[in-house]
């Protein structure tokens, strides 16, 4: 498919469904459409609102149409050394940047570089009314307004139709490497919370019920440094192991039990629910595997 | 100044009756309405901005700060919310007839979970007292806005304040994790939360920059970042500015995003190596100061690799701060830029834009152009890593006509900067100074949107009036002024 702006056409279905209190629903690749309640509505598809429309990596800012593939993006950022460094999860091949930022998910890097949110810069949008809206830019610091672009982060397109979006992008690292080290689970977490106390380039941390894995990121000689501060041993397949995690192809994601995502106080000591658990984030993202549905109260109040 | 258009007209108010009211929330040394009392309150940091509020309340309590809103909901009287008072924009400008909250009791730190790398604290903790409290944990608050011997956290949440060191470590929407609220019909919120993800909106990020308009920030849980081991900066002069800047985009490009990245031009040095002796070379037309900080391996592959840089993109200089003293030595000038100015000018004017670093050169030409039209020197000092300028007005405010002929100029580099594709506030706010350029930067259906935001919050209208966001009459008297095509006032005037 090639690069297209539709916003006119997006704009006139809006309109439209306004006129007569239609609700929409907004899709694009559908590569997340597992994610939230069930969509309902007439479909306004995004996916051939597509197109990089500017990008200068020596000013760490890419402006995208929110149809375009996340891969193109990703790509186009390798190309120079680059990336988007919340690491988002695509969930298939088809994943757009706008279903991206709507749903505001990120990967590994999330506790130590930051969110999706934390990288938006600004968002051209369409309103409930059928109105093009443009908010934020495409510089670092803009504090003209309000913050509607990191509004619309995470609101699943409740609030309008993300046209484009402006990021914020960072360089790659020269090195990356990944540590793994036999434990049990408080003690993954207590290593998780020391190590994030000191001043070591740590991008990512995992526990997986057995291995406490972390990774390291940054200059050669300073990665290399760390690694004895970290301890553990270095692990071949490094990258494999953080992509597998972050689109939930790892193997603790397999059995088809449901699964649970809780958010919670990186210290929070552990649940004391019976069950496979795996911890990411520093410990602040933790999902549980349980046969059983009843258990999502007993989940719900631990969280608290 | 200060013919600003209220936003609305209230209803009159009887004064007596409205400090009988709150006399019965807060004691009556926590209440002030004599003249006299009133004085200190009648500006922010933004001092050619000056009006005296009716009342000004200083409650020590969230429960106070809530019957006060409840009170001001009641009766309809506009509510100005302020901290420290170290604003640049007027944000917390009185209302003349309105109460000023001035949140200074809030100021205790409440609780720091060095773990977790958390500290809950109330608005009026002092931004630096922060990385005071928890260096012993090895721990500190990244941001670090010029003022933050002096600012206070709730201020900072209220403008979004940066600081030299965002580019690295972002914002303060960047650096918080959960924030309480009073609304103004005194309902307590809490928006974010202990972890790092919530489920709905994020109306942490939405408060955050809202200048005091959609809420009252009384307690905040900022982020901590462990202390780097080690810091170092290097100092580059050079011949010509547009050699410094591309210096910037040659750093970023090797993959190096520096804790620090500043430049200033040849006016800045000369007064800051005048008034603080930071060895800065005077004759320069412009010098960076680069910082790095990270492992002490990090630092020094990266130290090495910036002074290469910089040597080939023709530095007439390169100088490595050899210790901490020296690293202090070369940042005291940049940081003391502002007073440095203040002492060969009787007022100068700060400006807050922000552009695209590349479109530097072309910006600096038309400052100088405006500067060389409206015979007023301009001091650039400029966060050169993540494109936010401060261009110092240079003035005095005796000679008649000349503030208003700075005022004009200042508003001229705030559009400049909108047409090279940036915006007319880095992180100072709108506040009351720059809302007429507002009208620069958004077109009417954006600003309606942005009414409609504070409406869902503050429907009559009563949190920081007429400040943030201009009504679309004013912008209609200020005659459309949005840039469209560069079509801008001004035509005869050079600019790219």
């Amino acid at each position: 498919m090639s690069d297209r702006d539709i916003s006119i056409q997006l704009q006139e279905q809006v309109k439209a469904a306004a006129a007569t209190a239609t609700p929409l629903c907004i899709g694009a690749g559908d590569s997340k459409a597992f994610y939230g309640r069930a969509p309902v509505g007439e479909r306004i598809d995004l996916a051939a609102h597509r197109g990089i429309l500017s990008y200068e990596p020596t000013e760490l800012v890419l402006t995208a149409r929110a149809g375009t593939p996340l891969r193109d993006i990703e790509q186009t950022l390798a190309d120079n050394n680059q990336m988007l460094a919340f690491e988002p999860p695509h969930f298939g091949a088809t994943a757009t940047l706008g279903g991206t930022i709507a749903c505001n998910l990120s990967g590994p890097r999330r506790p130590y570089t930051g969110a999706a949110r934390d990288f938006v810069l600004g968002t051209r949008i369409i309103n409930g009314k059928g109105e093009i809206l443009r908010f934020g830019g495409e510089v670092m610091k803009n504090v003209a307004g309000y913050d509607v672009s990191r509004l619309m982060t995470g609101a699943l397109g409740t609030l309008g139709v993300l046209l484009d979006i402006s990021l914020k992008v960072l360089p790659r690292p020269e090195t990356e490497l990944t540590l793994a080290q036999r434990t049990s689970a408080q003690q993954a977490l207590d290593r998780m919370h020391t190590l994030s106390r000191l001043p070591l380039p740590v991008s990512a941390s995992l526990y997986d019920g057995d291995t406490l894995f972390v990774r390291l990121s940054g200059t050669a000689r300073g990665v290399d440094a760390a690694r004895d501060r970290v301890g553990g041993d270095e692990i071949a397949q490094g990258g494999e192991l953080w992509s597998q995690a972050k689109e939930h192809r790892h193997a603790f994601f397999a059995p088809q039990l449901p699964l649970w995502r809780l958010s919670l106080a990186s210290t929070a000591a552990p649940l004391g629910i019976e069950g496979q658990w795996l911890y990411e984030w520093g410990g602040a993202q933790r999902w549980p595997r349980k046969s059983s549905s009843a258990c999502g109260p007993a989940m719900e109040a631990a969280a608290r | 100044m200060n013919q600003a258009l209220e936003q609305r007209e209230f209803p009159p108010i009887d004064r007596e009756r409205l400090i009988e009211r709150l006399g019965t929330i807060l004691p009556a040394a926590s209440l002030l309405h004599a003249a006299e009392d009133l004085r200190p309150y009648e500006c922010d940091g933004l001092s050619a901005y000056r009006k005296l509020p009716l009342v000004v309340a200083l409650p020590d309590s969230v429960a106070q700060v809530q019957a006060i809103l409840r009170l001001c909901h009641e009766l309809e009287v506009p509510v100005v919310a302020r901290g420290a008072g170290t604003g640049l924009s007027g944000g917390a400008l009185p209302h003349s007839s309105g109460r000023l909250l001035s949140l200074a009791r809030l100021n205790r730190l409440l609780d720091i979970a060095a773990r977790r790398r958390v500290a809950r604290v109330q608005p009026a903790v002092r931004t630096l007292a922060i990385s005071e409290a928890v260096a012993a944990h090895g721990l500190y608050y990244a941001p670090d806005p010029s003022s933050q011997i002096a600012c206070s956290i709730g201020g900072n949440v209220a403008e979004n304040s940066g600081g030299v060191h965002c580019l690295k470590y972002g914002l303060t929407v960047h650096n918080i994790q959960q924030l309480t609220m009073v609304g103004i019909d005194g309902e307590l919120l809490t928006l974010g939360g202990s972890g790092l993800d919530a489920p709905g909106y994020d109306l942490l990020a939405l408060l955050t920059g809202s200048e005091g308009m959609l809420g009252v920030i009384v307690e905040v849980t900022v982020k901590l970042l462990p202390q780097p081991q080690r810091a170092q900066v290097v100092l580059a002069a050079f011949d010509d500015v547009v050699k410094a800047g591309g210096a910037v985009g040659r750093i970023i490009a090797a993959g190096i995003i520096p804790a620090g990245l500043e430049m200033m031009d040849r006016l800045a040095i000369r007064a800051a190596e005048d008034f603080v002796h930071a060895g800065y070379p005077v004759d320069a037309e412009a010098i960076l100061l680069c910082e790095l900080d990270g492992t002490n391996e990090e630092v020094s592959e990266q130290i090495y690799r910036v002074r290469e840089i910089l040597t080939a993109s023709a530095a007439t200089e390169v100088r490595t701060a050899r210790d901490d003293a020296e690293r202090a030595v070369f940042w005291k000038g940049r940081k003391a830029a502002f007073p440095a100015v203040g002492r060969i000018s009787p007022d100068y004017y700060c400006m807050d834009g922000t552009i695209p670093r590349k479109r530097l050169p072309e910006v600096l030409q038309a400052i100088a152009d405006l500067s060389a039209h409206y015979g007023l020197a301009v001091a650039n000092v400029f966060h050169a890593g993540d494109g936010n300028l401060h261009p110092l007005i240079l003035y005095d405010a005796n000679t008649p006509g000349e503030l208003e002929r700075t005022e004009e100029f200042g508003a001229r580099i705030l559009e400049l900067c909108v047409e090279a594709g940036g915006t007319i506030t880095g992180e100072h706010g709108v506040g009351m100074e720059k809302i007429n350029q507002m009208c620069v930067q958004f077109e009417s259906a954006e600003l309606s949107q942005f009414h409609a935001v504070k409406a869902a919050f503050d429907p009559a209208g009563l949190l920081n009036p007429g400040k943030a966001v201009p009504t679309l009459h004013r912008c209609a008297e200020l005659g459309a002024m949005h840039v469209h095509h560069g079509e801008l006032p001004f035509p005869e005037l050079e600019r790219f």
